[in-house]
């Protein structure tokens, strides 16, 4: 699993999934999609894999997704059929508080 | 991290849905996705370093605000009210520049800082043409946007916003996709405001229709509110002041669609907030305060808070309709003394803000961010005891009597509660027994006395003596900047002028 940032966008390897990182902790991370491990947006995902019928919750476009210890929060950027998970351990939507438009 | 995605998102999400519409132009969020591309790829090979855009809002706005994202060139729109020659000193700091104007100005301004000039509707049709960039840079400290905010002396400093800080606002005030299809928000104000980048920025993140207009007038803002069925709008004090004028004035008062209705920009006269809600009673009203280099809004006082304001007869409830509200979850809010020390509810001092949306960098300046992260405003306010925040004025606008500190806002606040008086406006004067002394300049109500001894009696009466003013002058209007800043350096210098 490569050092993710803020910024960087990963892809699932085995569904059309794509998340970009809001917030990160320090330290190296374990995150997978659809049970199997995330990589880079740019990376080829490598072949073989496929969905983890325990792990194919989905993703939802626009949901931010937080693990349990609340430092890694990823957005999704695209959908897709797999489910999200930091260690091991799915991450959840983060509920959004909501607030009036003021502009 | 980087603003095309916010774009890329409402493509995915909602492509057909139409995004902007302005006059006779209606686009989708995958017209405009489709042009921002074809435009970034012109920006990329134009040798430019940013983009600069010089004109009223125009479907170029949207389409140049993304394609310097996609680009990687910071966006800086400039005011159209600029002279000749600030213009031009404004254009050397961005050179080589990619310039998007007005037909005329294209011609004019072509050569020298200006790598490439195109007009608004060409530069629209080579983007209609079609093309396509590369991938757009992830690099969270990338400048997003420039804006140049007007000092009161010197040359215009550039508030730097790097993609990280609007895309942290962004995410954290506007629910991706939120709006319904049939929601519109009516934009009027100037690209070269924040709030005109925000408004763009949050109605494409929550999918909500932009309507355009390109100049504001109080019946060509109602006219097309009632034809475009507008659901939300953000105004400025002066726009709403015209737009109740206008309702109040007109045989149909209502605006059916309207849902929700933000302000900011400028302090909120009570009189006409509580005119509108009552014009508007179905509408929502939120208060949003917010600076350039705080990426837009950081403190709300929401529709709830205006309701249970106007409902009660409680004079601290009442007080809230001139609070801005409490600060945005992930804003961090602090009054702090002139040693830095944080003060007590009810205690005045300068306001700081914290959070991933506050730059407070100006360009060539570097950081203006204390060492623990916090952005000095040089914004006076105090925090009542449950967090709500009332501005008072600039630090700068504070006048120093006899070595006693001033704020102009709360001698202002009661001369306005007289009812001789519309308008007014308090500023330090040259005094040489006290260094500075408290000079009103007072528009009266029509038809009103203009006696200065009887304000001068209402202020002693309601506040201690060395507010009172030494000044009384009267005066038909007061000058106003166009997003309904009082210029306060304006008074003060007419005031020099004739004393």
């Amino acid at each position: 699993m490569p050092q993710i940032k803020p910024g960087t966008r990963l892809r699932s390897a085995v569904c059309a999934s794509e998340v970009m990182v809001v917030a990160a902790p320090k330290e190296s991370v374990e995150l997978s999609c659809g049970g199997a491990p995330m990589c880079e947006l740019s990376a080829e995902p490598a072949a073989g894999a496929s969905l983890d019928p325990a792990a194919a919750g989905g993703t939802q476009l626009g949901k931010r997704y937080v693990n349990e210890r609340g430092d890694l929060e990823l957005l999704c950027t695209k959908p897709g059929e797999g489910s999200l998970a930091c260690a091991g351990t799915a991450m959840t939507i983060k509920g959004a508080k909501p607030l009036p438009s003021s502009d | 991290m980087n603003l095309m995605m916010l774009l890329e998102m409402a493509r995915s999400g909602f492509g057909d849905r139409v995004g902007l519409v302005s006059g006779d132009v209606r686009l989708r969020y995958a017209d405009l996705f489709a042009m921002a591309g074809a435009a970034a790829q012109e920006l990329a090979g134009s040798g430019a370093k940013h983009l600069a855009f010089l004109d009223v809002a125009s479907p170029a706005l949207p389409v140049s605000l993304f394609a310097s994202a996609w680009a990687g060139l910071p966006f800086a729109p400039l005011s159209y009210r600029l002279t000749g020659d600030e213009l031009d000193a404004l254009l050397e700091r961005l050179a080589p520049a990619y310039l998007v104007t007005d037909a005329e100005r294209a011609e004019a301004l072509a050569g020298g800082a200006v790598a490439a000039a195109r007009g608004c509707d060409a530069f629209l049709e080579a983007a209609r043409a079609g093309g396509a960039a590369g991938e757009w840079s992830m690099d969270p400290d990338a400048i997003a946007v420039l804006l140049f905010t007007s000092g009161t002396t010197g040359a215009p400093k550039a508030a730097v916003l790097r993609h990280q800080h609007l895309v942290s606002y962004i995410l954290g005030s506007v629910e991706f996709g939120a709006a319904g299809e049939d929601e519109a928000a009516l934009v009027s104000v100037p690209p070269y405001h924040i709030a005109g980048i925000a408004a763009v920025l949050s109605s494409v993140y929550a999918g909500r229709r932009i309507v355009q207009l390109a100049s504001f007038d109080a019946e060509a803002w109602i006219a097309l509110a009632r034809s475009e069925q507008v659901t939300n709008a953000f105004v400025v004090p002066t726009m709403l002041a015209r737009i109740v004028d206008a309702l109040e004035a007109s045989a149909d008062s209502s605006l059916p669609s309207l849902r929700a209705l933000a302000y900011g920009g400028g302090k909120m006269p009570q009189a006409v907030i509580e005119r509108a809600m009552l014009l508007l009673p179905e509408t929502s009203f939120t208060n949003a305060y917010g600076l350039t280099e705080t990426s837009s809004t950081i403190a709300v006082l929401t529709p709830e808070d205006h309701r249970a304001s106007a409902s009660g007869d409680d004079p601290g409830l009442r007080r809230r309709l001139v609070s801005v509200g409490r600060p945005l979850p992930g804003v961090e809010l602090e009054i702090r003394d002139e040693d830095g020390k944080p003060v007590g509810p009810g205690e005045r001092g300068e306001i700081h803000v914290r959070g991933e949306q506050v730059s407070g960098e100006y360009l060539g300046r570097g950081s203006a961010l204390l060492a623990d992260g916090w952005f000095p405003t040089r914004d006076a306010g105090s925090l009542d005891d449950e967090g709500y925040l009332f501005l008072q004025g600039r630090i700068d606008d504070v006048i120093v009597r006899g070595g006693e500190n001033l704020s102009p806002g709360e001698i202002e606040d009661v001369l306005l509660e007289h009812p001789d008086v519309a308008d007014c406006a308090v500023v330090g004067i040259p005094d040489e027994q006290w260094g500075e002394a408290v000079a009103a300049v007072v528009v009266p109500r029509t038809g009103a006395a203009r006696d200065a001894d009887a304000l001068r009696g209402w202020v002693q009466e309601h506040l201690r003596s060395s507010r009172t003013p030494e000044r009384v002058v009267f005066r038909d209007e007061l000058p106003y900047g166009e997003t309904g800043k009082l210029l306060r350096r304006r008074v003060r210098e007419e005031l020099a002028g004739d004393a």
